[in-house]
Parts: structure tokens; C-alpha cells; sequence
């Protein structure tokens, strides 16, 4: 019960993180190409590698591992936006923008999560 | 407009995580409970923006609440890239390549039927809302006279 609270208030850490760090990431480069999702959802990959990383390897604590992973990170990153974004992109007629959204968010996004439970192994 | 944000992302990281306790899937198999949160995310999302944008009353509230906090904690992108990148190092590479193309093929499939169902909507209400101002035909007194 105190654990899937301290989930939720995990994931709405996320989703705040998440929210301020694409309106910044807006701000700053203004583009057509959805750099905010963009970032989250890669460094995301990088941080949920890592924290999976340190449960498999270095036996992390399970609690510790839903808060900070399903609750942080799954919060933080999202799949719904990613897919919006990228139909968006297509019907405002950039097909190219759409595509390398698609090809660069999930190869990075696979890189970094490889990188993350790459890191864990060496720490 | 923080707080909409926290409650949405309260709510939608909690019914993963129930979902993902509901539904556990072992290591080394398809992430089927984080791919249907994922695919039923997409649709949601989709079809709220449009009901948000296009058919509710404007508020502050709701897309910061609906939209970024319960869609976007609901659904996640990390599991998706990690769980695949786990399958991989399994060496099952038929499970990590179903994984990326079927999420993301699915994905883009759920948000266009989210779209859709939420444009047909929209095209509906304008067809009866309009409906009153296409001038109705008006009985013709005469052929009514000649009725009686």
C-alpha cells in the first residue's frame, strides 16, 4: 500500500520533470521536430538502464526499483506523446521529420538504455 | 497547472503500476502488459486531444491534467527501449524486433483510430448543430390545405 503511493508520487515527479523540461527545451529551440519528447524519453532509457542495471548486477532494492523506475522514469518518459507527435508530424506534411523521429527517438532510446545497464556492469 | 500535472501523473503511474502487478510477464518473454498500457495510452491520448481541443468547453486544466499527467505517466517510452534492450542480451532477437515494431506499429495505429474516432465526433456534432440553420421545409400550406 505505502509502496504503490510512493510509486504514484514517483510518477508525478516524472510527469512534472517531464512537463517543465519540454517547455524549456521549447523555449529555447523553437521547432517543428519535437526535441522536448525527444530528450526525456532518451534520458529516460539512460536512467531506467541504469537503476535496471544496479537490480540485476548489484542487486538494487525491488522497492527502490519501482519508485525510481516504474514510478520516476516510467513517469518522466512517455509513448503516448512520442506517437502523437510523430502522426502530427506526418499530417502537417513532414513525413521526413516524422520518420527520423521514429528511427532517431528509438535507436537513441535503445542506445541509451544499453548505455545505462552498460554503465551498471563497470560501477 | 503544476498540480493538474502531479494529479494526472499520480493517477496515470498508478494504474500502470496495479496493471503491471495485475499482470506480471516473466523476464525474457513479450512485455505484453507494458505493450497494451502503451497501445491503450495512444488511443486515449489522441482521441482526448481532440475532445480537449476541439469539442469540450476551453479549460486551463484538463490538457495539462488528462493529456500530460495521465497519458504521459501512464504510458512510457523507457520500459519500452530497456525491456527490448534486455530481450536483446537474451539473445532473443525475434522477441526484441516483434517488441520495437509491433509497439511502434500498433502505436501509430491506436493514435490515428484515436484521431479518427475523435474527428468523426467532431463532424458529428457540427452536422447537428448546423442542422437547424439548413432551412427546413417548411410544410407548403396549400398542399396541407389540400390534404385535409
Amino acid at each position: 500500500m505505502l509502496l504503490a503511493i510512493l510509486v504514484g508520487l514517483a510518477a508525478a515527479l516524472g510527469a512534472l520533470a517531464r512537463y517543465l523540461l519540454d517547455q524549456f527545451v521549447g523555449t529555447r529551440w523553437e521547432s517543428a521536430f519535437p526535441w522536448g519528447t525527444w530528450v526525456i524519453n532518451v534520458s529516460g532509457s539512460f536512467i531506467l538502464g541504469l537503476i535496471t542495471g544496479l537490480a540485476v548486477h548489484h542487486g538494487l532494492n525491488a522497492h527502490v526499483v519501482s519508485v525510481l523506475g516504474t514510478g520516476v522514469c516510467g513517469g518522466y518518459t512517455t509513448f503516448s506523446t512520442f506517437n502523437f507527435e510523430t502522426i502530427r508530424l506526418t499530417e502537417d506534411g513532414s513525413l521526413a521529420g516524422s520518420l527520423g523521429n521514429i528511427a532517431g527517438s528509438i535507436a537513441s532510446g535503445l542506445l541509451a538504455g544499453a548505455a545505462g545497464l552498460g554503465l551498471a556492469l563497470l560501477i | 497547472m503544476l498540480g493538474a500535472v502531479a494529479a494526472g501523473g499520480f493517477l496515470g503511474g498508478e494504474a500502470r503500476y496495479l496493471l503491471g502487478l495485475a499482470f506480471p510477464t516473466a523476464h525474457g518473454a513479450f512485455p505484453a502488459t507494458i505493450f497494451a498500457i502503451n497501445i491503450s495510452g495512444s488511443f486515449i491520448l489522441a482521441l482526448l486531444l481532440v475532445l480537449i481541443l476541439e469539442v469540450w468547453p476551453p479549460t486551463k486544466y484538463l490538457r495539462p491534467l488528462l493529456a500530460t499527467g495521465f497519458c504521459g505517466a501512464y504510458t512510457t517510452f523507457s520500459t519500452w527501449m530497456v525491456d527490448t534492450d534486455r530481450l536483446i542480451s537474451a539473445g532473443r532477437y525475434g522477441l526484441a524486433a516483434a517488441n520495437v515494431l509491433g509497439s511502434l506499429l500498433a502505436g501509430l495505429a491506436a493514435t490515428t483510430l484515436g484521431l479518427a474516432c475523435g474527428r468523426a465526433l467532431v463532424a458529428y456534432r457540427r452536422r447537428r448543430a448546423e442542422g437547424p440553420l439548413i432551412p427546413a421545409q417548411q410544410p407548403d400550406p396549400s398542399e396541407s390545405e389540400a390534404l385535409r
